[in-house]
């Protein structure tokens, strides 16, 4: 293991459990028929039952229930076809009933797990503790007016998932990955859409420390963090934090933390004394949530592929090594983009250019997979070119280049520009004779030093502007000069 | 005009039918009941003007033959049901100025049905209380004064709705029971009030108390208009997660039904309870009428209903300390600024609750406090299952149970106000049934001799609403109770 901290005491571990909140991909809230779209103008898609009205009441969105279950069954979990509502009470300017709907001791889906990746040979397995469903909050806003605060409710009663791992994590990498795979898994699934700039996915860390060995240390938990480089900043710098505290002999206080981007610093939020008794109790306006088993092996009957059997298949499939095929199954998109453009060409060629060329291209220019430059079609039509040699590696890159201002078809490119590869061994063979002809000095260098080879490669392909065949090249070059 | 408060919502409307007064002038006669009754205190908000425009609507579906079931009828409404534009008050401080964009399910399937607001009435606030003294606008009176010329309370929290009724302002109205809020003071009042099988009425729509145990139902001057209604407010509603889908039956026809036969149960454990003389003695009389009548009594036993008081006194203030944290200030409510939102949501609660209220706040959050929750809350909830389990066992045996509905006649105003206690202990014998969500009634007997109101309660199995009715109505012809208070209120 090569997860320990060093400190000025020796090595101490680093213990993390993650709180994953995860916005439901449903067109109308949990428990109302408001739209949950992004960006509206505030208070409006605000419906009687998200604003708290008095006599309002909660009727359960079934397709909330089937995303949750769908959820679960993606990360091997059990799920439980009874389960209760609890509320959750606490006063907040933007809760407007003043408790949030939630699920406490018996939750829709119970114990899971997922794998991670640590490097291309290890891998993790991370318990998943449970995952419940429950109401987001809305939003207040402190820089609309100079005295007042003003709220927006667009979002009360939103659905989210919370996702409840074990403390099974041991560094802000497997942190980083386990956020990763479980965002990856739900988009694979369509449960959530993961974007973590629009608050879809957002993550409570609990993190403490201890002498390899040791009980559990007292732990903090950081709120709300919002993007997979802050966790893994909030992670690091809590984690130092602590060791500092204990190897300076003072207390770690149990308590709530806010990462601060800004400075790369988690500072205190609420102590353990100021935590709320949240007073959960079942909420008496709902039935306990429950369903037949039939309705869950429909649901498991129409799961999609997820990322490990994927990657699995690709292996097996199209023989690709771990490392690409953990590249190419991240994202659904980049799955089936790689297997589109991969479709009757050279697998192992598809993605080497995909996970190259294509990916550095796209990082380089601000582009996702979701709006490409360069079609699939015509991609897929630079592997085929690439593959029956009729363009090199080296001019591909080139035509490449040409795809990216106008996803123009490379086969155009390449006949427009004259870069078909030179393939015939007459035409080069003239053209190595020349060179042999013209260069005796060096004809008779090569002899007693054969790794002057590439000046005459070097030769051939100058005359050729890079077009002509290498292994062609190579050979005759042997066949004349040995 | 004096035979329009006589007469109950089936005579009125077959005289609307045979065109013997118009519906214009049936409510101009409520009105101005309503205008002459005002030192009742029942209404927090009157609505002459909504009633008399819907008036004529209604007298034009007479003409047009185009009557609906209540067309015409005049109704009061408990202030704890949303209105649509009209001022929905809980009579509490905190909702003072509240209008609801939206009309509850139950008052609209009346509106529905061609019934007319009358006006709001008024309630112990947040209907938590047993004498209507705790409304933030005023208490109520009892239109029966007691033999030594003193004022009583109505009961409550339905005061207001049986004050109302029992004074003939309006010809029913609506009230909302959770632990007797309707039975209790119907007995006070000598009317009829009906709870209904939890999940019968939609509770969409009505401000909220105690969610597992509220109730929406009637308060009429007969058993057969308490069925009328019932015919009306009682719907399957979507919106509402625990309203049941079970078929509404035809009430009215129920109470035609004979109970010949029926097996009728008394719990032995009512004995122990210091009961008035003379509602024992009511307790006997009913007996005979119901023996006559051909049913057969059969003593039962419920050993745990004397923790239901106890019981209910734990989930009801925990559901409603919840239930209320809504009235914080930020929106729709009353509002005290302050310098910080900690210290505007104290102040607002502070003024906007009155002393009862923040009485069952404080004791449902202790209940449900962490360390806490298991000894009370939890505890509380296992009575209720086997307090639920007593009237399943009895039910297998009877028909239906047959008691007091209070422990005594309405009490002075002022007499139990300082000692909550003493308060609580007039639900004995209501609220085991709300704990068990059964349907129960009051139907009132006769007068003791404080010339007080006695009512007797039925309660039935769950969804069986109609045998309930049948007994009430079989007791309602042997009594031959007279609604009909010395109307003091009226200065002329």
């Amino acid at each position: 293991m090569n997860n320990l901290v060093k400190g000025e005491t020796g090595d101490w571990e680093i213990v993390i459990g993650i709180e994953v909140h995860a916005q439901i991909v449903s067109n109308s809230k949990l428990f109302s028929s408001a739209s949950t779209k992004f960006g509206g103008e505030h208070n409006t898609q605000v419906s009687f039952v998200d604003a708290g009205m008095p006599g309002m009441l909660p009727v359960i969105n079934w397709v909330c229930v089937e995303q949750a279950i769908r959820t679960g069954l993606g990360l091997n979990a059990k799920i439980n076809n009874y389960s209760i509502f609890d509320r959750k009470n606490y006063f907040y300017p933007d809760l407007p009933q003043g408790y949030q709907i939630s699920q406490y001791k018996q939750p829709i889906v119970g114990e899971g797990s997922v794998t991670i990746d640590i490097d291309d040979k290890k891998s993790k397995t991370i318990r998943i503790e449970r995952l419940h469903l429950e109401q987001d909050a809305g939003k207040s806003l402190h820089d609309q007016h100079p005295e007042f605060s003003f709220v927006d409710l667009n979002r009360s009663g939103v659905a989210l998932m919370e996702i409840v791992s074990m403390p099974d994590i041991s560094s802000a990498d497997e942190a980083q990955s386990y956020i990763k795979k479980i965002r990856s898994i739900m988009r694979y699934l369509g449960t959530c859409d993961g974007n973590m700039e629009e608050g879809s996915l957002r993550a409570d860390i609990n993190v403490s420390v201890r002498k390899p060995g040791d009980e559990l240390g007292t732990r903090c938990e950081i709120k709300n963090v919002n993007s997979i480089k802050f966790i893994g900043q909030a992670i690091d710098y809590e984690a130092r934090r602590q060791i500092e505290l204990i190897e300076d002999s003072k207390e770690i206080d149990q308590e709530t933390r806010l990462f601060d981007p800004k400075k790369g610093e988690t500072r205190s939020m609420r102590s353990k004394e100021e935590a709320h008794d949240y007073r959960y109790f079942p909420d008496p306006d709902l039935l306990p949530l429950s369903f037949s088993e039939n309705i869950i092996e429909d649901i498991k009957s129409e799961l999609p592929e997820l990322p490990d059997d994927k990657k699995e298949r690709f292996q097996k499939e199209y023989s690709l090594s771990t490392y690409d095929s953990n590249i190419l199954v991240s994202e659904i998109e980049i799955a089936d983009f790689f297997e589109a453009v991969a479709k009757g060409r050279d697998p192992k060629i598809a993605a080497n250019w995909i996970t190259g060329e294509y990916f550095a291209a796209m990082n380089k220019l601000g582009f996702s997979i979701t709006n490409s430059p360069i079609s699939i079609d015509n991609l897929s039509k630079l592997i085929k070119l690439i593959e029956e040699n009729i363009i090199s590696t080296r001019i591909a890159k080139d035509v490449f280049e040409i795809m990216l201002e106008n996803n123009e078809n490379p086969e155009e490119i390449i006949e427009r520009e004259g870069l078909k590869q030179v393939s015939d061994s007459g035409e080069l063979e003239k053209i190595i004779d020349n060179i042999i002809v013209e260069n005796p000095d060096q004809v008779e260098a090569v002899k007693l030093k054969p790794k002057l080879m590439g000046w005459f490669v070097g030769q051939v392909m100058k005359e050729t502007n890079g077009k002509a065949n290498p292994k062609l090249v190579n050979d005759l070059l042997n066949d004349k000069l040995n | 005009m004096k035979e329009f408060s006589t007469l109950s919502i089936k005579e009125t409307i077959s005289s609307l039918k045979n065109k013997d007064f118009s519906v214009s002038e049936l409510i101009d006669f409520h009105i101005s009941s309503m205008e002459n009754g005002r030192e009742l205190n029942a209404f927090i908000t009157e609505t002459s003007d909504i009633a008399r425009k819907k008036a004529i609507v209604c007298d034009q579906n007479y003409s047009k033959g185009e009557d609906k079931p209540l067309e015409g009828i005049p109704i009061g409404i408990k202030d704890m049901f949303c209105t649509k534009g009209v001022k929905t008050t809980a009579s509490s401080k905190m909702l003072e100025n509240f209008i609801p964009p939206y009309e509850s399910t139950v008052t609209q399937n009346l509106w529905d049905d061609g019934a007319i607001l009358l006006g709001k009435l008024n309630n112990d606030e947040f209907a938590m209380g047993s004498s209507n003294e705790t409304s933030f606008f005023g208490e109520v009176k009892n239109p029966w004064k007691n033999s030594m010329d003193n004022f009583t309370v109505p009961g409550g929290s339905s005061g207001g709705s049986a004050t109302s009724v029992a004074a003939g302002i309006g010809l029913a109205s609506l009230g909302t029971d959770t632990g007797g809020s309707i039975r209790q003071p119907a007995s006070f009042t000598g009317t009829v009030g009906l709870k209904p099988t939890y999940g019968r009425c939609s509770r969409w729509g009505i401000i909220a108390f105690a969610s597992s145990l509220d109730q929406a139902g009637p308060i009429t001057k007969t058993v057969r208009d308490c069925a009328l209604l019932l015919n009306s407010i009682c719907s399957y509603d979507p919106k509402d997660s625990t309203s049941s889908q079970k078929k509404i039956p035809d009430f009215e026809k129920a109470t035609d039904e004979s109970i010949k036969g029926m097996k009728i149960g008394i719990p032995k454990e009512y004995e122990a309870d210091g009961i008035s003389e003379d509602i024992i003695e009511y307790i006997e009389k009913g007996k005979e009428w119901l023996v006559e009548s051909g049913a057969e009594i059969i003593e039962i036993s419920l050993p745990h209903i004397k923790y239901a008081l106890p019981c209910y006194y734990i989930i009801a203030p925990a559901e409603a300390s919840s239930n209320l944290a809504r009235y914080d200030g930020v929106k729709f409510t009353h509002r005290v600024d302050a310098e910080n939102i900690i210290d505007m949501y104290e102040e607002t609660r502070s003024q906007g609750f009155g002393d009862e209220v923040k009485r069952r706040i404080m004791i449902g959050t202790y209940v449900l406090s962490s360390g806490y929750y298991d000894a009370y809350y939890l505890k509380a909830q296992k009575v209720r299952a086997m307090i639920s389990q007593d009237f399943k066992e009895a039910f297998s045996k009877v028909d239906a149970i047959y008691g007091p509905s209070t422990p005594s006649t309405a009490f002075e105003l002022g007499d139990k106000k300082k000692d909550p206690l003493e308060m609580y202990l007039n639900d004995v014998f209501t609220v085991p049934v709300n704990l068990a969500g059964l349907p129960a009634m009051s139907v009132p007997v006769g007068l003791d001799k404080k010339n007080l109101p006695i009512g007797m309660q039925l309660i039935g199995n769950s969804f069986n609403e109609e045998s309930i009715l049948s007994i009430a109505s079989c007791i309602e012809k042997s009594a031959k109770f007279d609604l009909n208070p010395n109307r003091w209120w009226i200065n002329e």
